[in-house]
C-alpha cells in the first residue's frame, strides 16, 4: 500500500460569468501523503478554495472541471457517480469552512449537527456518535465538553464554534480534512487557540490536511509543505522551512516582504488643543455601557491606532465621535470646542471636518452612482463647487488616489476592484477637505499587497495635507506600520495608551503582551515556542470568560 | 495606479458613452421577443387610448343599431344590449379602464412609496404609526373593503381612484419599507447621513436608485391588480358607471350572450388579459436587465 492519499494531475477548472467561460485553475498538480499537512497560499482569486474543494471532486455552482484527474486513495474521483462521492464526502474527506457561524445550522444544537453525518452514513449509531462528540469536544479543549454540545451555535463564541467545527469534521475519522481559512474571521488571541487545536488534533489522528489561507505566517505554523498559487497557477512549491528561508520566485518574495512598510517619521502632537479629544466618554446601547470612561486625543498630522478584539468597543468609539451614537457622559472636542453630541445638531463645517472610511468598500459606495458623483457630491455640498471647477477638482482627487481620471471618472463602483473601491472611499473623504479621518478597519477586507498600497497612500496623504487619522484595527502589523500613538482597548476600557514605541516595548500591560505575542510570525517554530512559553509561565491566554 | 491591482474590466468601458436615447433604442433592439411584445402591446394600447375618438366610427354612448347585432360590415364586432357599437366601446374602454388604472397605480405609489421611505429612514414613532395603520387596513379583505368604501362615498371616478389607490398603497408601503430598510443599514447611506444630507437627497439619490428594480416589478404587478380590481368592481356594478365604456362592465353587460356561444363578451376580457401579459413581460425584462447590471462581471 502506498502512502499517497491524494493525487491531482493537470487539473483545469472553468468558471462562468456573463455566459463566458474562463479558466480558474490552469493545469495544477497536487500530491498529498497520509498524515501530511499541505498549505495553499495566495491572494483572493488565486484559486485556493476552488482547488481545495476539487480535492473532493466538488465544484461551486457555475464552475466545471474541464480536464484532469483526481485520485483519492487509489480511486479516480472524476469518474465516480454523485452517490459514491456523497459516501466519500464527510466520511473520508471533511471540509471546514471559513465562517463556522455561517456553516452551522442556527436551528439545531451542535451535537445534533455533529451526529448527523456519522448516523446518516451508518458509521456510528446516535448514542456512540454523541459519546464521541463529547470526547472530541474535550480533545479540542472546549469548555464544558459534556454540556456544550447541547447549545445552539449562537450560544458559543466564534473561536469555540470553529473548534466545534473541527471536532465535527473529525466525527467519521476522515483521511483528509480541508481547512478553508478557518481562522481568518477570528481575533488574534482566539486564532492562536484554534490553530493550536487544529494542529494537535491533526497530528493526533494522523489526518492529512489541506490548509488554505492568505496569511503566510499562519500557514507556516501549520503546514509541512507549502504551495503558492497565483491566477490559478502554481508559483512555487517547497517544504515549509525551505520556502520560508529561501523563497525563489519574485512573487513569493513579494508576499514575504509585505509587512515591510513602515511610516518614516513619528509625529508627536504638541499643540495645546488636539484636533479631536474624546473626554471621559461613556456610551452604549440600551442599558449596557459599551464604552466606559474613555479619554484620548488625536493631534494634527498624527495617527492614533485603536487596537482591540471584536467587542472591545473600537467601532463604538467611532460612532460616538461621528455623532451616530450620542454619549451618555462626557463629550467630544474638536479643536478645543465641544461638538454637539448628535450629528443631527452639528453644522456643515463640523460635519465636514470629521470624515470616515469604512471597512467594506463594497457597501460604502452607492452602487448606482458613478465615481464622478460619489466624489463630486461632497464638493458641491460642502464647498459649493460647480461645473468646470468641480470637474477639475474631481480629476485632481482621482489623480491623488492614483486612479487615471479619464478611465475611472464615469465608472460605477461595480466596475472597480476591491482596492480601487477603497481608494475611491478615501477620495470621497478627502473631497470634504477634512482635518480628521476615521479609518475603520480599512485594510482588513483586502489582500495583503493591496492593503499595503492603501496604507502607503494614506500615509502620503497624511503628510501632504497634515491629516489626523484615527485608525481602528485588530491587525497589529498594520498598527506597527502606520501608527504614532496606540490605544489598546479591552471590553470597553482603555488598558494602555501612549506612543507606539512605548506601548510596544516592554514592560507592557498583561493584555497588550497577550495581543502582541499572539500575532503570528513567519518563523515556523513560533507557535511551538509560544505555547511552551505560555505553559511555562502560566500567562493569561484568553480574554473570553464564557 | 499600482501595478498589483488588476482592473476587472477591459478598457472598452472608457469609450465615450452613447446618449441616453440611443442607448434605450439599442437595448430595445436587443430585447427578447417577449419584451418586444410587451412594448408593442403597451404602445398600441396607449395609442388607442389617446386617439380613441379619431379611430372609432361612432360615439362612445351613441345608440346606432339594433340590440345584439351580429358581426358585420356596418358593425365590425356587432352591437351591445342597447345597440351601441362594440368596437367603439372597446376602444373607448381602453381610454377609461387603462387611464384610470394608470392614475390609480401612480397615486398608490406616491402615497405608499413616500410613507414607506419615510418610515424606513425615520424609524421610531413614525414607522410604528404608519405600519400599524397599514396593518389595520390590510386586515380587511381588499375587495370587500373597497365595496364598502365605494358604497359610503359614492361611485364617481375620482372616489374610485382615491379608494383603490389608498388600499393599494398599503401593499406598496410594505414593499418600499422592506427594501429601503436594506439600504438604510448600508455604509453609503450612513456616509450620506453623516455628510448632513437632507431627506430629499437621501430618498432620491441614495435609496431610490437602489430599490428601483423591486419597485418596478411591484409597479407592473400592482398595475395589473388595480386594473383587474377596477374591472371586478365594474363587473359588480360599483366601478365605472354606465354609460361610460369600461371593459369590466362591458363583460357584465354582455354576459348574457355567452349562453348563445357568442365570443363578443369575451373580447373586453381578452383585452384585459393581453395588456396584463404585456406589462408583465416588460417588467420581467426590466428586472432581468437591472439585476444583470448589478451583479455583472
Amino acid at each position: 500500500m502506498t502512502n499517497r492519499l491524494l493525487e491531482i494531475r493537470n487539473l483545469e477548472i472553468d468558471g462562468e460569468s456573463d455566459e463566458v467561460w474562463h479558466e480558474i485553475i490552469k493545469g495544477l498538480d497536487l500530491d498529498l501523503d497520509r498524515g501530511e499537512v499541505l498549505g495553499l497560499i495566495g491572494e483572493s482569486g488565486a484559486g485556493k478554495s476552488t482547488l481545495g474543494l476539487a480535492a473532493m471532486n466538488f465544484v461551486r455552482p457555475g464552475c466545471r472541471i474541464r480536464e484532469g484527474t483526481i485520485r483519492f486513495d487509489g480511486q479516480e474521483l472524476t469518474a465516480q457517480s454523485e452517490t459514491t462521492l456523497r459516501k466519500l464526502r464527510g466520511v473520508r474527506i471533511a471540509y471546514v469552512a471559513q465562517s463556522a457561524a455561517a456553516s452551522f445550522n442556527p436551528a439545531h444544537q451542535l451535537i445534533d449537527q455533529f451526529s448527523e453525518i456519522p448516523v446518516v452514513h451508518n458509521v456510528k449509531n446516535r448514542r456512540d456518535a454523541e459519546a464521541d462528540a463529547k470526547d472530541l469536544y474535550r480533545r479540542v479543549l472546549l469548555p464544558d465538553p459534556e454540556g456544550i454540545g447541547y447549545r445552539y451555535p449562537h450560544q458559543v463564541s466564534g473561536g469555540q464554534l470553529q473548534r466545534a467545527m473541527t471536532a465535527m469534521a473529525l466525527s467519521c475519522r476522515p483521511d483528509l480534512i480541508i481547512f478553508d481559512e478557518p481562522t481568518t474571521a477570528l481575533d488574534v488571541t482566539t486564532q492562536i487557540e484554534v490553530l493550536t487545536t487544529i494542529r494537535d488534533i491533526v497530528r493526533e489522528f494522523n489526518t492529512a490536511a489541506i490548509y488554505i489561507s492568505h496569511d503566510l505566517a499562519v500557514v507556516a505554523q501549520m503546514a509541512d509543505r507549502i504551495m503558492v498559487l497565483r491566477y490559478g497557477e502554481l508559483v512555487e512549491e517547497a517544504a515549509t522551512r525551505d520556502m520560508m528561508s529561501n523563497p525563489k520566485m519574485d512573487y513569493t518574495k513579494s508576499l514575504w516582504a509585505v509587512r515591510s512598510f513602515k511610516k518614516e517619521t513619528e509625529t508627536v502632537g504638541t499643540e495645546i488643543n488636539p484636533v479631536v479629544k474624546i473626554d471621559n466618554v461613556t456610551a452604549g446601547y440600551g442599558q449596557e455601557d459599551i464604552l466606559k470612561n474613555i479619554t484620548f486625543e488625536i493631534h494634527r498630522g498624527q495617527t492614533v491606532a485603536i487596537v482591540g478584539e471584536s467587542g472591545s468597543g473600537k467601532s463604538t468609539a467611532a460612532r460616538v465621535i461621528t455623532g451616530l451614537l450620542p454619549p451618555r457622559l462626557g463629550n467630544i472636542q474638536f479643536n478645543g470646542k465641544v461638538l454637539p453630541k448628535s450629528f443631527k445638531a452639528r453644522n456643515k463645517d463640523q460635519l465636514r471636518h470629521v470624515q470616515m472610511i469604512y471597512q467594506m468598500a463594497d457597501t460604502a459606495l452607492n452602487p448606482r452612482q458613478r465615481i464622478r458623483n460619489i466624489i463630486g457630491r461632497p464638493l458641491s455640498f460642502y464647498l459649493n463647487l460647480r461645473g468646470q471647477k468641480k470637474e477639475e477638482r474631481i480629476r485632481e482627487l482621482l489623480s491623488l488616489i492614483e486612479l487615471e481620471p479619464d478611465l475611472y471618472i464615469d465608472r460605477y463602483p461595480d466596475e472597480l476592484s476591491g482596492g480601487q473601491k477603497q481608494r475611491v472611499s478615501i477620495a470621497r473623504a478627502l473631497a470634504a477637505e477634512p482635518e480628521f479621518i476615521i479609518c475603520d478597519e480599512v485594510t482588513s477586507a483586502l489582500d495583503q499587497l493591496v492593503a499595503e498600497g492603501i496604507l502607503r497612500l494614506l500615509d502620503r496623504l497624511q503628510r501632504e495635507f497634515n491629516l489626523a487619522y484615527m485608525f481602528i484595527t485588530h491587525d497589529l502589523a498594520t498598527v506597527k506600520a502606520i501608527a504614532d500613538n496606540v490605544v489598546v482597548m479591552l471590553q470597553g476600557e482603555i488598558v494602555e495608551q501612549g506612543r507606539k514605541t512605548d506601548v510596544f516595548s516592554p514592560p507592557h500591560h498583561e493584555y497588550t503582551e497577550l495581543l502582541l505575542s499572539s500575532v503570528p510570525e513567519m518563523d515556523p517554530d513560533w507557535l511551538n515556542e509560544l505555547i511552551a512559553h505560555r505553559e511555562k509561565h502560566g500567562v493569561m491566554t484568553s480574554t473570553s470568560t464564557s | 495606479m499600482t501595478a498589483e491591482e488588476a482592473t476587472p474590466l477591459d478598457p472598452q468601458i472608457s469609450r465615450p458613452r452613447r446618449t441616453r436615447l440611443q442607448g434605450v433604442f439599442r437595448e430595445v433592439l436587443k430585447a427578447p421577443i417577449t419584451a418586444k411584445f410587451g412594448i408593442l402591446v403597451i404602445l398600441s394600447y396607449g395609442f388607442v387610448a389617446i386617439f380613441a375618438p379619431v379611430l372609432t366610427p361612432y360615439g362612445e354612448r351613441e345608440i346606432v343599431g339594433p340590440e345584439f347585432d351580429v358581426w358585420g360590415e356596418q358593425f365590425i364586432l356587432g352591437t351591445d344590449g342597447l345597440g351601441r357599437d362594440m368596437l367603439t366601446r372597446l376602444l373607448f374602454g381602453a381610454r377609461n379602464t387603462v387611464g384610470i388604472a394608470f392614475i390609480t397605480t401612480i397615486l398608490a405609489f406616491v402615497i405608499g412609496g413616500l410613507t414607506g421611505l419615510f418610515a424606513a429612514i425615520y424609524s421610531g414613532w413614525f414607522d410604528q404609526l404608519a405600519s400599524r395603520v397599514v396593518d389595520v387596513l390590510m386586515a380587511i379583505p381588499q375587495l370587500i373593503f373597497a365595496l364598502m368604501l365605494l358604497t359610503i362615498f359614492g361611485t364617481s371616478i375620482p372616489t374610485l381612484i382615491i379608494v383603490i389607490a389608498t388600499l393599494d398603497a398599503t401593499r406598496i408601503f410594505r414593499v418600499t419599507r422592506a427594501v429601503s430598510l436594506n439600504v438604510v443599514v448600508l455604509d453609503y447611506f450612513e456616509a450620506a447621513r453623516l455628510r448632513g444630507e437632507r431627506m430629499f437627497w437621501l430618498c432620491i439619490r441614495e435609496i431610490l436608485p437602489n430599490i428601483m428594480a423591486p419597485l418596478m416589478a411591484e409597479f407592473g404587478l400592482r398595475f395589473c391588480f388595480v386594473f383587474l380590481m377596477i374591472a371586478a368592481l365594474s363587473f359588480l356594478g360599483l366601478g365605472v358607471q354606465p354609460p361610460t365604456a369600461d371593459w369590466g362592465s362591458m363583460v357584465r353587460e354582455n354576459a348574457v350572450l355567452i349562453t348563445y356561444g357568442d365570443i363578443t363578451p369575451i373580447l373586453p376580457a381578452i383585452a384585459i388579459a393581453v395588456l396584463t401579459l404585456g406589462v408583465n413581460f416588460l417588467v420581467d425584462w426590466f428586472l432581468h436587465k437591472s439585476s444583470g447590471l448589478k451583479d455583472g462581471h
